[in-house]
């Protein structure tokens, strides 16, 4: 798909009598939609750098001139305060564990999943993906209620296991890994099977290496999706201990204490708690862009 | 398979029994390689939601467990009393619907139109720089909502960044998110309707008047309105560019020899091919802005100011929460999911290819 587009010549050379005018007009209509371009791209790209610039502000300098790019005095104060005078590096920690987990698990348990829907034949198959269909459905939110209720009676409120198990039931990341298995051939896992290797040796060295850019998707949807992730880690703990950086920043942002609004405090929390997804961003942006160039090339 | 199951009829019992083996095993893989996704789902999904129908009908609040056999079973009280009842719980809840209401009118056909216009300009083969706008357009949607909250709460303060630079152009910024004026109320009093006309203040739905139905968003809405547009253009813009990659360039440029312009071709072309896509993005539009949670739990003043930013989902949060009244809550939980439900099968019969 799509990889038509990519080698077509860029452009036939137009007659040579309208080439001036169109020349003309298409010069005057590339400068208006660069500049409009570029001043969208100056309000999606200009917050960010304010937030960086009022990090590094006291106080008062970040609530006179919120627009200032260059702070001064320049002062860390802000993020000395988070690992000192907060529980930051715990979040952060309580944070990492828990996105990583979830992750690991998605990723397994969906391509396991999505490769028997796709490959393997059994009874009931086609229950248990209208089971997985079924529960698409169900927005998120109205689960906040109910998944405290069976956190509670399975025993695991306020715990590691309730904070990651829950979150690894992704019937979206079986879709996708069923879809993708779905595409590819079968050719090569029948010569395994023929050589006598076992579902699951054939799933794990032969088919799932095969899978890399579908595992690579999911796996940033579900590190994205679980490291900012708020409304279950709320109603799954309220320990201090299990606190995460969404909870931790939430609670900076509204317990509005004091004269001081701590702005540059709360600008640098956010800061930093977005600094893992934007790393991961850059580190995949040639595959997350081209889920537009061309589609399964990898 | 079909291929490995016919010759083996001919052949000795020996491997026949072997194939019926091979496809036993294969089944038992099939249920085994299944079974965890499928368990976590049913266990943290859809058991929850067997679980909260039950609570629903019941006025729990919170000690012990709500399968006790204790505990009151009210029926459809719950519902009633959100519904039809009158009091403050029906008041709340039509509050939280009219401000998510409007949230949702302005913010998907908003995100819509601008990811569209985003996609189809920084698709263009002969723009430069098409990688930085790209990511530039595209990084609001790597970011939490919490954390985005924070920095809009920043931007949008009473003498924040926003208001500096509408200072600049002559215009006294207002002190977004503790205004609680619904915009249409503010446009209605600059033609001088001021109070409410007698017709729409009387009367009303779920215990609000229709006169405040039609306050619109409060200028505190409106930044997170603003917020979401920002946030979720750019993931809805790589949806539509990924489409418009797979429209075969030759359709366009047939069109350009029929003497069609840009935005001709722009509009008979190739919005209708992206049809399929502009379904995508409108139901995960109206499925997501349903939703508000997180912002509403992070700007930290409890739906206000004077509850303009209470949305259903975080009223059903607080209302188990915060008051201990888990049934109602559970009811308030399903009522959305009532909503959501409906308004998805109506999009889709009225998108749906004539």
């Amino acid at each position: 798909m799509g990889t038509t587009t990519a080698e077509r010549p860029a452009t036939t050379s137009p007659a040579p009598e309208p080439e001036r005018r169109a020349r003309k007009r298409f010069r005057w209509t590339t400068a208006t939609s660069y500049t409009v371009l570029s001043v969208l791209a100056l309000v999606y790209v200009l917050p960010f750098l304010v937030q960086l610039a009022n990090s590094f502000k006291t106080d008062a300098a970040a609530t006179a001139d919120p627009l200032d790019l260059v702070p001064s005095p320049v002062t860390t104060g802000s993020y000395v305060q988070l690992f000192t005078g907060l529980p930051f590096g715990l979040a952060a920690t309580n944070s990492v564990v828990v996105a990583l987990s979830v992750t690991a698990g998605r990723v397994f348990f969906s391509s396991l999943a999505g490769y028997a829907l796709a490959r393997l034949r059994f009874r009931g198959s086609s229950l248990v993906m209208a089971a997985f269909l079924a529960v698409i459905a169900v927005p998120p939110v109205v689960l906040l209620i109910p998944k405290f209720l069976v956190l509670n009676q399975l025993g695991i409120y306020n715990s590691y296991a309730g904070l990651i198990i829950p979150l690894m039931a992704d019937a979206a990341g079986v879709f996708i890994m069923r879809n993708f298995f779905a595409s590819i051939p079968t050719s090569v896992e029948e010569a395994a099977k023929l050589d006598g290797a076992g579902a699951f040796r054939t799933f794990w060295s032969v088919v799932l290496p095969m899978a890399r850019p579908a595992v690579i998707t999911i796996t940033i949807l579900s590190f994205q999706a679980s490291w900012n992730e708020l409304s279950h880690f709320i109603v799954a703990s309220n320990s201090p201990d299990l606190i995460t950086l969404t909870k931790l920043v939430a609670q900076l942002a509204s317990g509005g204490q004091g004269q001081s609004n701590q702005y540059p405090l709360k600008l640098a929390a956010a800061l930093l708690m977005t600094v893992p997804v934007a790393v991961l961003f850059f580190a995949f942006q040639k595959k997350i862009m081209s889920t537009a160039e061309g589609a399964v090339k990898e | 398979m079909a291929a490995l199951t016919t010759p083996s009829a001919a052949a000795p019992p020996t491997p026949r029994r072997r194939s019926g083996q091979a496809r036993r095993r294969e089944a038992g893989a099939g249920w085994l390689f299944t079974a965890p996704a499928l368990a976590l789902v049913l266990l943290f999904i859809a058991l929850p939601v067997l679980m909260a129908l039950w609570v629903s009908i019941t006025d729990w609040r919170g000690r012990g467990s709500p399968f006790e056999p204790g505990v009151p079973v009210v029926g459809l009280d719950n519902y009633r009393q959100l519904l039809a009842g009158g009091g403050l719980p029906t008041q709340d809840l039509g509050t939280a619907l009219r401000n998510n209401l409007w949230y949702v009118l302005l913010v998907v056909p908003t995100q819509t139109v601008v990811a569209l216009l985003l996609a189809t300009a920084v698709n263009d083969r002969l723009l430069r720089g098409r990688g930085f706008f790209r990511t530039a357009f595209y990084f609001p949607s790597v970011t939490s909502s919490v954390a985005i909250t924070v920095l809009f709460l920043f931007l949008f303060g009473a003498s924040g960044a926003v208001n500096q630079v509408l200072g600049w152009l002559g215009v006294n910024g207002p002190n977004w998110f503790a205004d609680p004026d619904g915009v249409l109320h503010l446009l209605f009093g600059v033609v001088g309707v001021d109070t409410a006309p007698a017709l729409l203040a009387g009367h009303g739905l779920l215990g609000v008047s229709w006169w405040d139905w039609l306050a619109g968003p409060s200028v505190a809405m409106s930044a997170l309105i603003i917020m979401a547009v920002f946030t979720t253009s750019g993931t809805f813009m790589l949806l539509f560019l990924a489409a418009l990659q797979n429209i075969a360039g030759e359709v366009s440029e047939a069109a350009t020899m029929d003497g069609a312009n840009a935005w001709q071709r722009f509009v008979f072309v190739t919005v209708p091919m992206l049809r399929p896509t502009l379904f995508t993005v409108l139901t995960l539009g109206l499925v997501g802005t349903w939703q508000v949670f997180d912002q509403i739990y992070t700007l930290g003043n409890q739906g206000g100011p004077a509850k303009t930013t209470v949305t259903p989902a975080f009223l059903s949060y607080t209302t188990s929460f915060t008051n201990g009244q888990w049934g109602q809550g559970a009811a308030i939980a399903f009522i959305l999911f009532a909503i959501i439900i409906v308004l998805t099968l109506v999009q889709r019969a009225v998108l749906r290819e004539r």
